[in-house]
């Protein structure tokens, strides 16, 4: 089949593509020919992965023409129709996945979100478990499998749709060669199963790059050149596509590149031994991650480290490094045995992790200045040092970036420079050219090797690249915790017999798995629980390719696709809806915060804002001593709100006492106060003094103070003027209505039910959608038919569903636990609270089309729905009584409108008739809301 | 243990505080917009209060008592017909509602002790509370002065001459200022301790650091005493400039012996944000986590409602919250004057608390890094 035989399945034009500064994607033109497999090769952050977004429609298209499957890209109703003919698996490892669902939700949920019933869905995805190898394992959470497992589980749900175009963005980067190859097998085997299906694929292995039909070079946003691999390599001259490769670049880049040629170790015989293990283990829990691995390496030596993903590589250096004490056996460094108590030991070792993890927050020289610092280098000699280390590591022009900034080739350059900072004569270095590209990774190399020869630099490194396990002078393959073999790459590939180290490795990797396989049943694997932090149990191979395809008696292409996606599909929604709950019931701690926080809140501040003031304590100056001023001090001290202390001796007694907050109110009667009352020809006066230190407190003590008072006045009254002074007397009969009792509790707690189930039902709602932006899952709302309304509302129901449930044990709470009297219609209570918690996680939605990072909404959730539901809904102060913006927010927030139908409902005896007033704003809230949530929501990313 | 190291790794965390700018933003916003606004938009107990009057007397002792009411105490009074009333009341749109009878001063001047209802919506908590009291005084006052016009002498002689100390006018801008300081001093010193541990997990740079010869205790006290610093030099300025100056609060004590206190306060408090960061794994439950803890510390620890009215198991639980301590010695200190001789017991129960706290998030750190 010639390209030209049938229309190309993508067609770009003068396509670009910009974040912020950065131009991505610059002018591009090109047909990507239908039916074939086609790779996109170049560096990192050429735009391989804007160009694949573009093309999948996950990105919003800046400038010129994106055209796929027959239709422009631009236009949402063409994306509507055609994305379920396209299947779209971003970069990193399981990064469209959701790690606490298991393998079988995963799928089961692309599954729903393309409409497909549950009989359809179980024999797909049953076909595609079989077809991967992943039969095992349905119940395995997708967060603790192996990098090449959780590729596996994506391109599975990829393909539960019967996808005419595929398209991978590097879907084995940091992949070891075996899980490589079963991946490339089984992409072979679909389609040879669908011939039509195009499948496009961005990736840093030149290797894999070879087998394809058609290549696609790029390099700063441009293209380099297409053809097939037999064209590009012809055209170069070149024997292999790396070479051809390099042999494109323009002149520039290609400048100071040349192959890495590490000369032989001159005096390997005599040198020391640096790092030595033996039998070393290591146990999380049942599971064994390093099983009795043991190894000698002299100084100087280049030595790699070799295996599949989880195989306890990563354990093992960590275990050299004294980051993890071994379970069993010794580690030790220059004969001496690594203590991870021992801070000594570190000086000597430099190492690298395998993701970046200097300050991105520091400069490039503050890091090398930190780490300089911190392994006590001589102040005098720091500054000296870091320049060495800056022209030997080609990093003067960048001194002063931040490390964000830099292509991921000169972070690693920099991580090996501040590894080296304090010349170590072990450096330790995990995966450190994982997803460089072929020209940064040869720069690296040559650094090793210099460090190597020259310095004497024992240098003990893990990788996945085969033609880097070759450059090292002897290399071990570690397998499920074990070392299958140690010895030069020359010597491996001589005692297998293979034609290439990658063929050998692989050779023995089988082996091992065979006999793994014979001896414990494979069946146990999907039970076991790995503990924390260790790698997942290696993974069964897949079925041999061939046999099982993946959809047994799957209809034509283009019959499935004829029916156009529904523009509402309840299905789509739901399956929101499901993971979403699926998801909080994997987060005990998430969880169990949603539903008893409120109630623990609840209960807390009950208590807490509490308008009883009582057990004041009080001290009497008494100047009198008289029976009626014992009377009068009789007056507070029996009252139940004072407790009496003590009396003052004077005035210097009283300021020290009220200074050390011992008592709250001090009484002062004058001398003569009996003589002076009686004689009744002068006013006298009682002095009393409150402390202020807290208004609130003071204000109440004043006012019981007061009422004691009058009311000590009016009975001496009646006792001394017996008749005469009922003329002129009049009561005031005081009704506190709905809370005969002027309980706190009984006016604190329904005015909680507007606070809580604001805060927390928002802050849920905000995360869900903000969460999968953070991580990278929202693609799948961007690729996949679900409409922003089924999105949007999918994630909410389950938070409405919470939050009532929330309801009815606040409500049971506040009855049966704290006794608040309910008076009024509880349906007409609980209609309101729906309503209510609809709004409320409609506020979080809305929220979260704003926010993109999850502190970012933690807060700003927390200002948006606290202070208003605190402030300006008439919890404390009436909404009446409020001025200016606080009066504004008041009217329009819809705390206000429940708080009123709370209290009313609770208190008042109240129901739908009497409460329609305040119903109608709530009515109207939660669709508004929602409504703006929609239409600002992007159904693409920008 | 190297002093050095704790410097450097220090030094860091500035560094990389000072590069984001959203944070700074934020350390800002929280010491001055938000203190100053929260202080004075609080309204004094009772402002605007809604009241409604039922005139059935039509007398000059009703007139006087419908002019008592203005703002902005009060609201204007809305003159309802006893109709109106509890509907009124129902809808929540009157706090008060006082109903003269019909004859009132007929009544009042014939001895015949009529009754002036006076209704309060007792859900409307603060100005329920403490406002009822104030209606009752001012109508008392209101009819004994009319009485006193037609006839004297019939009262006991003896006044009450009522002083606050320490807050002559009862301010509440003044105590709520210094609450929000506090609030806002909890708040930020355990985020800023907490999040930023977690970020730094997240991002795989505390693994690299225990590479390097440093201890745990270390880096833990250097992250103390950075964000610490951050902390205690906006909560001064905020004192300094918000508090005393724009708003206006006198403040009686010692501020640098509050200070100090506010350091112990900020051991205690980043301390309980590392431990807090080690307890959840990720921002979200770091979130909720955090809601939980800084609602009760605000709301329990004595600074929005008087201790004693709580039931005596919260104060006791309440003893071992470093904020129940601070917000006595705040009060001690700033209000009333009081030096180190009358608050060393809140110094050393602050030290404790933080011992403890450092002693448990140490711990867990060490297990958290694994």
């Amino acid at each position: 089949m010639s390209p030209g035989a049938v229309p190309p399945v993508a067609r770009l034009e003068h396509v670009g593509l910009s974040y912020g500064a950065t131009r991505a994607l610059d002018d591009v033109t090109l047909d990507i020919p239908a039916g074939r497999m086609i790779g996109l090769i170049g560096p990192d952050g050429v735009g391989k992965s804007s160009l694949l977004s573009l093309i999948a429609g996950a990105h919003v298209v800046q400038s010129g023409r994106v055209e796929v499957l027959g239709g422009d890209m631009a236009d949402a109703e063409h994306r509507r129709l055609t994305c379920p003919r396209i299947a779209y698996m971003p970069q990193g490892l399981g990064k469209n996945l959701y790690p606490t669902l298991s393998v079988f939700e995963n799928i089961d949920f692309f599954g729903r979100l393309f409409g497909q019933d549950q009989a359809e869905r179980h024999r797909r995805i049953a076909g595609l478990l079989k077809a991967t190898g992943l039969d095992p394992f349905p119940d395995r959470p997708a967060g603790k499998l192996s990098g090449g497992m959780k590729q596996k589980v994506g391109l599975c749900c990829a393909l539960i749709h019967d996808p005419d175009l595929l398209i991978l963005d590097e879907p084995t980067t940091g992949v070891d060669p075996l899980s490589r190859r079963q991946f490339w097998q089984l992409i072979d085997t679909i389609r040879r199963d669908r011939p039509g299906m195009s499948v496009m694929v961005a990736t840093a292995y030149m290797e894999e790059a070879q087998d394809f039909d058609w290549l696609v070079a790029m390099e700063d946003g441009r293209l380099l050149a297409t053809g097939t691999p037999a064209e590009l390599t012809a055209r170069t001259g070149t024997p292999n596509l790396d070479a051809a490769f390099i042999a494109l670049l323009p002149e520039e880049k290609r400048r100071g590149h040349r192959e890495v040629v590490i000369p032989p170790r001159a005096d390997a015989a005599e040198a020391d031994i640096a790092i030595e293990a033996e039998h070393l283990t290591m146990r999380f829990g049942d599971f064994v991650a390093v099983d009795d691995v043991s190894f000698r390496i002299p100084r100087g030596e280049i030595f790699g480290f070799l295996g599949s993903n989880g195989c306890g590589k990563t354990t093992t250096m960590k275990m050299l490094t004294g980051l993890l004490p071994a379970s069993e056996g010794t580690a030790r460094l220059f004969g001496r045995e690594v203590d991870p108590n021992d801070i000594e030991v570190r000086r000597h070792v430099g190492y690298m992790s395998q993701a970046f993890s200097l300050y991105t927050e520091l400069t490039v020289r503050q890091n090398l200045d930190l780490h300089a610092r911190l392994f006590r280098l001589a102040p005098e000699t720091i500054p000296g040092r870091i320049e060495e280390m800056a022209a030997r590591f080609d990093l003067q022009d960048i001194m002063d970036d931040l490390p964000d900034a830099l292509p991921l080739g000169i972070r690693q350059r920099l991580s090996l420079a501040v590894a080296m900072i304090h010349a170590p004569d072990i450096l330790i270095l995990d995966e450190p050219t994982s997803g460089v590209d072929p020209v940064a990774r040869d720069g690296f190399w040559q650094i090793l090797s210099d460090l190597s020869r020259k310095d004497s630099v024992t240098i003990f490194v893990s990788t996945h690249f085969m033609n880097e396990a070759e450059l090292c002078d002897r290399i071990s393959l570690m397998h499920a915790g074990r070392v299958l073999v140690s010895d030069t790459p020359a010597a491996i590939v001589r005692k297998r017999g293979a034609g290439s180290l990658e063929e050998a490795f692989i050779a023995y990797l089988e082996e091992a798995i065979d006999a793994r396989a014979k001896t414990a049943p494979p069946a146990a694997g999907g039970t076991s629980a790995p503990a924390p932090a260790t790698p997942a149990v290696p993974e069964k191979p897949p079925v041999p390719a061939g046999p099982v395809p993946p959809r047994p008696a799957s209809p034509p292409a283009a019959a499935a696709h004829a029916a156009s996606p529904r523009r509402f599909d309840p299905r789509r929604m739901f399956a929101y809806t499901r993971r979403e709950a699926l998801e909080l019931r994997r987060d005990p701690i998430r969880a169990t915060l949603a539903l008893l926080g409120t109630v623990i809140l609840m209960f807390v501040v009950g208590y807490g804002i509490n308008m009883d003031v009582d057990n004041l304590s009080f001290a009497v100056l008494d100047r009198d001593d008289t029976a009626l001023s014992q009377d009068y001090v009789q007056q507070i001290a029996g009252s139940r709100y004072f407790i009496e202390k003590p009396p003052i001796t004077d005035y210097a007694d009283m300021d020290r006492r009220m200074r050390d907050g011992e008592i709250s109110l001090a009484i002062e009667i004058p001398p003569g106060f009996a003589r002076d009352v009686a004689r009744g020809n002068k006013t006298v006066e009682i002095g009393a003094w409150i402390d202020g230190a807290m208004p609130s407190r003071a204000e109440t003590v004043r006012g019981y103070v007061q009422g004691m008072h009058a009311a000590w006045l009016t009975q001496k009254a009646r006792q001394r003027y017996g008749d005469a002074a009922t003329v002129g007397d009049f009561r005031i009969e005081i009704r506190y209505r709905y809370n005969p009792g002027v309980q706190s509790l009984v006016a604190i707690v329904p005015a909680m039910l507007p606070l809580l189930l604001m805060m927390i039902p928002a802050m849920l709602a905000v995360l869900s959608v903000v969460r999968e932006k953070e991580l990278g899952s929202i693609t799948n709302f961007y690729v996949t038919p679900v409409t922003r309304f089924e999105f949007l509302v999918g994630k909410q129901l389950p938070y409405v569903a919470l939050a009532m449930l929330n309801f009815a044990m606040l409500v049971a709470f506040a009855v049966f636990i704290f006794r608040v009297p309910f008076t009024g219609s509880l349906l007409a209570l609980s209609l309101a609270a729906l309503l209510y918690v609809f709004a409320a996680t409609a506020l979080g939605l809305l929220l979260s089309t704003f926010m993109s990072s999850q502190i970012a909404a933690i807060f700003g959730t927390a200002l948006l729905t606290l202070i208003p539901a605190v402030n300006y809904s008439g919890m404390i102060d009436p909404v009446t009584s409020l001025q200016g913006a606080g009066a504004f927010v008041g009217q329009i927030y819809p705390a206000t409108y429940f708080m009123t139908i709370a209290r009313g409902t609770f208190s008042k005896g109240l129901g739908f008739a009497d409460l329609a007033g305040s119903f109608l704003p709530l009515l109207i809230a939660g669709p508004v809301l929602l409504g703006l949530g929609i239409a600002l929501l992007k159904k693409q990313a920008s | 243990m190297r002093a050095a190291n704790i410097f450097q790794l220090g030094i860091k965390e500035l560094r990389g505080l000072a590069r984001d700018p959203m944070l700074l933003v934020l350390i800002v916003y929280s010491f001055t917009v938000s203190i100053y606004t929260a202080s004075s938009a609080t309204p004094e107990t009772l402002n605007r209060a809604a009241i409604a009057i039922v005139d059935e007397d039509q007398s000059p002792v009703s007139t006087r008592l419908i002019t008592a009411f203005y703002p902005p105490y009060f609201s204007v009074p809305k003159l309802i017909s006893p109709y109106e009333m509890d509907r009124r009341m129902d809808a929540g749109l009157d706090t008060f509602a006082l109903n003269i009878p019909p004859n009132f001063q007929r009544d009042l001047l014939a001895g015949r002790s009529p009754t002036i209802q006076l209704n309060i919506d007792a859900t409307r908590m603060s100005q329920a509370f403490s406002g009822g009291g104030y209606v009752q005084s001012i109508v008392s006052d209101e009819v004994s002065e009319f009485l006193n016009r037609h006839r004297g002498g019939g009262t006991v002689p003896v006044d009450l001459a009522l002083r606050a100390r320490f807050n002559q006018q009862l301010s509440k801008g003044w105590f709520g200022s210094i609450t929000n300081v506090i609030s806002s001093i909890t708040m930020l010193s355990i985020i800023l301790t907490g999040a930023a541990l977690i970020r730094e997990r997240e991002h795989g740079t505390i693994e690299h650091l225990l590479v390097m010869p440093v201890t745990p205790t270390e880096i833990m006290l250097s992250k103390i005493w950075s964000m610490g610093l951050v902390v205690l030099i906006a909560a001064s300025a905020s004192l300094v400039f918000v508090v005393q100056w724009a708003l206006k609060v006198p403040i009686n004590g010692s501020l640098s012996l509050f200070l100090v206190g506010t350091a112990l306060q900020l051991f205690a408090t980043t301390s309980m944000g590392i431990f807090l960061a080690t307890m959840a794994g990720t921002m979200p439950q770091f979130g909720l986590l955090l809601m939980l803890v800084l609602l009760p510390l605000q709301v329990l620890s004595g600074g929005s409602t008087p201790r004693e009215s709580m039931p005596q198991i919260i104060q006791d639980i309440m003893l071992a919250a470093p904020n129940t301590h601070f917000v006595m010695l705040a009060q001690s200190v700033l209000f009333r004057g009081a030096g180190l001789d009358v608050v060393w017991p809140q110094f050393a129960a602050l030290v404790a608390i933080g011992g403890v706290l450092f002693f448990f998030a140490l711990r867990r750190f060490r297990k958290f890094l694994r």
